[in-house]
């Protein structure tokens, strides 16, 4: 028995004719960073969607294997998929604020789960704002537009709104890849904090980014799960020659 | 080493070359020239038309018998038809283009239907005053009556809010979408909280344009709706609506085809110009005022 708090087992996806996912087998620790990397194209992506269902209604797409949260099946029939997307929160690879005040876009996760409250609102706001570590640059303009926001700010407040609906587990896509290095380098330190609450998946094309901030490491490489380990075995001593070449820089 | 002083050279060169002064000068007549033409028609008409406008034109109906005119039916004739038409076809083209964008799973089917809205909406528009006439007015039994219009002119607007609606639902980012649905939204709460605010100003614009067609139309309404102007409203909003009437353009065409008397159509032509601003203002307004929330 899988004591992980959210595991994949045998997990195949195909986009039609394309195979993306071939047998992926492996576990997200809660409280732990767990990070994604290969070559683009590999299935990192894919694989993330997969853990809250976000691709499968993606046209002619087929999906087998298991993925479990706490021991029950995300694709089983009775599951509520609002529900899943409020324990699984998604940042995505470019900043997606919504076209409306700071203060809505973190309010849009709890009002979608029926949050009516103001107080409450207020409350939650504040504190996601407060943990994606942006509360003292915007409580003064929490009702100005969030799209007046600089890029990395943008993307803290995307967390902020991921946190507002209290997930367990954080998935983000590159999350740093359209940003500068000052902003990089704050998200860097975010999903290091954030780990303590939450379990966090991270895909990443920055090999050194997941080797600072990972403590788990899974290598993809055309839809396989080549290798996954703690991270300092992954890049001191990885087992496979595949990930040694991709780590090393030899091609991707 | 010389190639490099002549391109720089050519960046710094301060003397427009002569074709391309040229090519400015044209321009500027073009578009100089363009709006000289607005303005002289606008100017014209208003001149022309406004010493027709007294009160008892705009207030009175027409009387064959005094031999006074009076285009006080034709007014509300045409802001019931605007109104009314705009009541029935704008739920139908944005929850058309909504469920074409949004729901819609068959490609296919969707390109279709954007091929034959596209189509329809380029056709002449008696061609849409013959199908109403033979549908509402004979089919269903409406007759020749302002209702008929309604729909007749309904189905003519149909296919340009759909477009421009679907275009304005196709220029939301799908990241919004995206962002979204990773917070568990369903689709309607996502339409309702971003796309329509989003969609807002391209749905506005089908209207208006909707809008400037119906206000514009002659030549179907006067087979659907009938060319009487002589009819003061009265009775409920159902009888005055299930009566024949003649709109602000059928009037025009009326007394500017049929009876030559040119003072009545340029005052009627100042009118509706005046509508049309006013129309277009309101729209703008609301837009201002659907925005800021
Ligand atoms: N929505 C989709 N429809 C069809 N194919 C897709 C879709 N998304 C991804 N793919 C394909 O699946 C494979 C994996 O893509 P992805 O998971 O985005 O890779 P990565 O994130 O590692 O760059 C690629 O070959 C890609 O072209
Ligand atoms: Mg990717």
């Amino acid at each position: 028995m899988n004591q992980a708090k959210l595991y994949t087992k045998d997990l195949h996806l195909h986009y039609g004719e394309i195979h993306a996912l071939k047998g992926v087998s492996m576990e997200f620790p809660a409280r732990f960073v767990t990070a994604l990397i290969g070559p683009s194209g590999c299935g990192k992506s894919t694989c993330l969607k997969t853990l809250n269902r976000m691709n499968d209604t993606v046209p002619g797409v087929k999906i087998t294997g298991k993925v479990l949260l706490d021991g029950e099946d995300v694709y089983a029939k009775n599951v509520d998929v609002p529900t899943l997307r409020k324990k699984i929160g998604m940042v995505f690879q470019s900043p997606n604020p919504f076209p409306m005040s700071v203060y809505d876009n973190v309010a849009y996760g709890p009002r979608v789960h029926g949050l009516k409250n103001r107080l409450a609102l207020d409350e939650i706001v504040e504190e996601s704002l407060k943990a994606a570590a942006i509360w003292e640059e915007v409580k003064d303009r929490l009702k100005k537009p969030a799209l007046r926001l600089s890029g990395g700010q943008q993307q803290r407040l995307c967390i902020a709104r991921a946190l507002a609906t209290k997930p367990e587990i954080l998935l983000m896509d590159e999350p740093t890849s359209a940003l500068d290095p000052i902003s990089t380098a704050k998200i860097e330190e975010l999903a290091v904090e954030l780990k303590k609450e939450y379990g966090i998946v991270i895909v990443t094309h920055n090999m050194q980014q997941a080797a600072r901030i990972s403590d788990y490491t899974a290598f993809f490489l055309l839809g396989n799960l080549v290798e996954h380990g703690p991270t300092s075995d992954i890049f001191s001593n990885p087992k496979e020659k595949r990930t040694e070449d991709y780590i090393s820089g030899r091609f991707g | 080493m010389p190639e490099l002083s002549v391109s720089i050279s050519s960046i710094t060169a301060k003397k427009r070359r002569p074709q391309e002064a040229l090519l400015y000068g044209f321009i500027y007549l073009l578009s100089g020239g363009a709006a000289a033409l607005v303005v002289c028609l606008i100017v014209y008409v208003l001149a022309k038309g406004l010493p027709a406008v007294s009160f008892a034109f705009l207030s009175s109906a027409e009387n064959p018998i005094l031999e006074t005119v009076g285009i006080f039916p034709s007014i509300v004739n045409t802001l019931y038809i605007v109104f009314f038409s705009l009541l029935v076809s704008v739920p139908l083209g944005v929850g058309g283009a909504i469920y074409l964008n949004e729901y819609a799973k068959n490609r296919r089917l969707v390109r279709l239907i954007e091929f034959a809205a596209e189509t329809l909406s380029g056709i002449p528009s008696i061609l849409y005053g013959v199908f109403g006439y033979v549908f509402f007015c004979v089919l269903l039994k409406l007759q020749v009556s302002l209702i008929a219009g309604v729909l007749t002119l309904a189905v003519m607007v149909l296919p340009i809010l759909l477009r421009t609606a679907q275009e304005a639902l196709k220029a939301v980012p799908e990241s919004y979408r995206e962002g979204s649905r990773g917070l568990g939204a369903a689709k309607w709460y996502l339409i309702r909280t971003i796309l329509l605010p989003c969609a807002l100003k391209g749905i506005l614009t089908g209207i208006l344009l909707s809008v400037g067609r119906m206000v514009g139309e002659s030549a179907a309404l006067l087979l659907v709706a009938g060319g009487s102007a002589m009819y003061m409203p009265q009775g409920s909003v159902f009888a005055q609506l299930s009566r024949s009437g003649s709109t602000l353009s059928v009037a025009l065409y009326r007394y500017a085809a049929s009876r030559g008397d040119n003072d009545t159509a340029f005052g009627i032509a100042a009118v509706l110009l005046l509508i049309v601003v006013l129309l277009n203002l309101l729209t703008r307004f609301f837009a201002g005022r659907l925005e800021k929330k």
